[in-house]
């Protein structure tokens, strides 16, 4: 029997005010160490720069999310690249090899210092590098004897073998140079300090960043005083972020919808070409794709302009070749192929194969069917496969698509169950595509390469191309290698990439990096105020 | 009450048995091979390789069977321990306090927001029959029909692009909650209204409470006495269950404006394969079911005592 008198209602009345007032004080509590974790209290509109991007970071390891902590220029590699392509000074001031071209001696910028301000000397250098080496990224590939001090403001690199993308490899974002004090014991990186215009301020992994000035920073100093790096998933609020001014800078837009900010009159749209490139892998070693011409087949049957202005909605971004103008002596020079299904069902025809009933194309009773392996990492990778399935469909090939995790590419070429794959591939990676084409297309091929594809004159051209440095040899061989793979098809590219960013009109001395590398934070300059809120 | 508290204890370690033993078995079922999922995640797209997986599989002993690491899990588990991330390295508690901490904060205010809305409505339209009941049945069914993302959207469109006054995405400051807490509780409370309008409408054509009315009280003290704590129970338990479902099932809208909730860190996890945080994800969100369905039920049963006994 409840408990009826005016005692117990002002006891439940109590009771329940004092339920009230907890519930709100711990949404309160939670809201203040939330909201006072993930600011940097400093941090106004109009000192900070406001940077949005796809990517998520978990881990401060340059090996694993390197690129952000140089983008927002707080690590700092050896060399650098310029826009193209072309190695210039980093922390390094200049580099050069012995005669026999297995020893690389480095000297070091002079008054540099970390952040924490300690010096960048020879020794630091030379720890940084060990570290590097032993995990994942460029370095361990290297064929890397020794990594020693020369003096204090020198470093030696001593090779088994002449190797000359050396330099290049130090350009890559998994060799960037941490303090001593950056790593604990096991050499695992516990504290992120570099060299950089920025130091790291917040981190709220996956999502957001705060940088801040380093008043100590050797090369041009930086006029804003913090920029912070927000991770959003969805185009759709990245581009309101641009939009409403909320962005500064927006990373990666889909062209599909530039055209909302066309009206914006606080945003400017800058389209840039980047050295990756969306291609088609194919298995050499299946028995539908081990000729030439049933790869040539294939690719005459790719309608790439009408894939790159309807599903790319950048027209000029059709190519039938793997390497993007920006590559120089990559590049082939010459028209692009045409579309032609007649051409391609003659070349199919000519290896036995018709078409039945149903419009299929079969030989010896067994239909041309093949799975396409891609990722919806990207969400462009999906669209295009629909759209090479209804392509190849017009020529009787039968291809199913099978959307997964980017893994299954390298997991599938592994255990060579990898028939087609649709992939898009960065091959400015490394500034010198040398290591990366040498990995991916001699010896049968490699992970997001060739497979099952042998080429003698290849394996030996970029045998070349590693241990000689002779650039008149090294333009030949570079010709030669992109030919071969031009002609032979043992990848199929379908279009290069165009990267999108929208900056607000109130960043003065934008730069765009397409090698990614770089945001070039410290040379920007905020135009106030040009305020949307 | 007691018997309740003890039984829901019990309960709880079930559950934390149960879920991290589910979802360990889930997990290793599933096709692909783990070492590439977990590299593809650590180095990204553009570095995964088979040298990179090979790294992870000797890094992480994936080669071990799965009962001993089975046995490793429950071994730490008991000591609560819930290991480290396979991809970045960081402990599972660090990663869920975060993302649980932000899916809470979420949770609650637009929960809170909701049952305002709600009872405000619903009682309105229960006592205000007719065009303002039909009304809102239609803004109720308009609202309920849009998937929670495009009130987002629409919410963004305008507060944070026509009309600048909030922002777009992110966290950090209360302001960045408003617009996921505001499109979160105009979903949920499409549907709550109207549980809300028909307990009270039940109530309020109750004879207990038409005998109240007679008996010479006035409509505010009918209400305030007799009506409050009788519509309270079921609008409460469902209140409960949309708490619940709210905190775990957010995934989108956290996407939409950035917040690092744990519905999408859990669906970056599973896509990952790191087994830890989808372990601890999962923990967490089991034993905080089992929790908040505790609080409802003590509430219910302080409200109405009948329940226990029945």
């Amino acid at each position: 029997m409840t408990e009826l008198s005016y005692a117990a209602i002002r006891r439940r009345k109590t009771r329940i005010k004092a339920a009230l007032t907890g519930g709100v004080g711990l949404v309160l509590c939670l809201m203040f160490v939330l909201f006072g974790q993930a600011t940097s209290n400093n941090q106004t509109r109009s000192n900070t720069l406001a940077i949005s991007g796809p990517w998520e970071f978990t881990s401060l390891e340059p090996s694993k999310q390197g690129y952000i902590y140089t983008r927002m220029n707080i690590l700092e590699t050896l060399l650098n690249v310029d826009t193209k392509g072309a190695l210039i000074p980093g922390l390094a001031r200049t580099w050069q090899s012995s005669a026999d071209e297995k020893t690389w001696t480095l000297t070091l910028q002079p008054n540099v210092l970390f952040q924490d301000g300690s010096p960048l000397n020879a020794s630091a250098v030379v720890s940084a590098l060990r570290i590097a080496q032993g995990k994942h990224g460029v370095l361990k590939k290297a064929p890397i004897k020794a990594i020693r001090v020369k003096n204090p403001q020198q470093v030696e690199m001593v090779l088994s073998q002449p190797h000359t993308v050396l330099p290049a490899l130090l350009a890559h974002y998994s060799t960037a140079i941490l303090a001593p004090s950056a790593y604990n014991q096991e050499g695992v990186v516990s504290r992120l300090i570099g060299s950089g215009a920025y130091q790291l301020d917040t981190f709220a992994p996956p999502h957001k960043l705060t940088v801040k000035a380093n008043p100590t920073y050797w090369g041009v100093k930086p006029s804003i005083e913090y920029a912070q790096y927000l991770t959003g998933h969805r185009a759709e609020s990245r581009i309101l972020q641009a939009k409403s001014g909320e962005a500064d800078i927006v990373y990666t837009l889909d062209a599909a919808m530039l055209e909302q900010l066309s009206r914006a009159d606080n945003v400017v749209v800058h389209s840039d070409a980047i050295p990756r490139t969306l291609l088609l892998k194919l298995n050499a070693g299946h028995p539908f794709l081990g000729s030439v011409e049933a790869r040539q087949a294939l690719s005459l049957a790719i309608n790439r302009p009408a894939i790159a202005e309807q599903v790319l909605h950048v027209a000029e971004a059709a190519s039938d070749q793997i390497f993007a103008s920006s590559m120089g002596a990559w590049y082939l020079d010459q028209p692009q192929e045409n579309y032609s299904l007649e051409k391609a069902a003659s070349l199919l025809a000519g290896l036995g194969w018709q078409k039945d009933d149903q419009g299929w194309l079969v030989r010896d009773g067994k239909r041309f069917q093949l799975t396409l392996t891609t990722y919806a990492d990207r969400p462009e990778l999906t669209t295009v496969s629909t759209a090479l399935q209804d392509q190849w469909k017009r020529l009787g090939v039968d291809l199913k698509v099978d959307v997964t995790n980017s893994s299954m590419i390298p997991s599938r070429h592994a255990d060579n169950t990898l028939e087609v794959a649709l992939i898009a591939r960065n091959l400015g990676v490394i500034a010198d595509p040398v290591s990366l084409i040498a990995n991916e297309y001699t010896q049968g091929g490699g992970d997001w390469g060739a497979m099952n594809w042998h080429s003698t004159q290849v394996d030996q051209a970029l045998e070349r191309l590693t241990t000689q440095s002779d650039p008149v040899q090294a333009k030949r061989d570079a010709q030669l290698v992109a030919t071969a793979i031009y002609q032979e098809k043992p990848v199929i590219s379908v279009a290069n990439y165009q990267q999108h960013n929208a900056v607000n009109t109130r960043i003065k001395g934008y730069q765009f990096d397409p090698f990614l590398r770089d945001y070039f934070i410290n040379k920007m300059e905020l135009v106030d105020h040009v305020d949307a809120h | 009450m007691w018997t309740l508290i003890k039984h829901r204890i019990f309960q709880l370690i079930l559950v934390v048995w149960g879920v991290g033993t589910l979802t360990f078995v889930l997990m290793r079922s599933l096709p692909g091979d783990m070492a590439y999922r977990i590299a593809a995640s650590r180095y990204g797209q553009d570095s995964v390789d088979s040298d990179a997986a090979e790294l992870v599989r000797q890094e992480l002993g994936l080669d071990a069977s799965w009962w001993q690491s089975y046995l490793h899990w429950l071994v730490d588990l008991m000591q609560f321990n819930l290991g480290a991330s396979l991809v970045s390295g960081l402990p599972v508690i660090e990663t869920v306090q975060h993302q649980l901490g932000h899916s809470v904060l979420l949770a609650f205010t637009s929960v809170l927001l909701a049952s305002l809305i709600a009872i405000l409505v619903g009682v309105l339209s229960a006592f205000r029959q007719g065009t303002l009941d039909h009304s809102f049945l239609w803004l109720s069914t308009l609202l309920r029909s849009m998937p929670v993302f495009v009130i987002g959207l629409m919410l963004i469109l305008v507060f944070a692009v026509a009309w600048p006054i909030l922002p777009v995405a992110g966290f950090g400051t209360w302001q960045h909650l408003v617009l996921p807490t505001v499109a979160l509780a105009l979903s949920l409370a499409a549907v709550s209204n109207r549980v809300v309008r028909n307990n009270t409408l039940k109530v309020i054509r109750a004879p207990f409470y038409q005998f109240a009315a007679i008996k010479g009280l006035s409509p505010s003290q009918t209400f305030v006495q007799h009506g409050i704590r009788n519509i309270s129970v079921p609008v409460i338990v469902f209140i409960g269950i949309q708490l619940v479902t709210v905190i775990e099932g957010i995934v989108m809208i956290e996407s939409l404006f950035s917040w690092p909730g744990i519905g999408h860190g859990l669906a970056h996890a599973i896509f990952a394969r790191d087994i830890p945080v989808i372990q601890g994800c999962a923990l967490m969100m089991g034993v905080l079911f089992v929790l908040l369905n505790t609080c409802v039920d003590l509430l219910c049963h302080w409200i109405d005592p009948r329940g226990a006994q029945a």
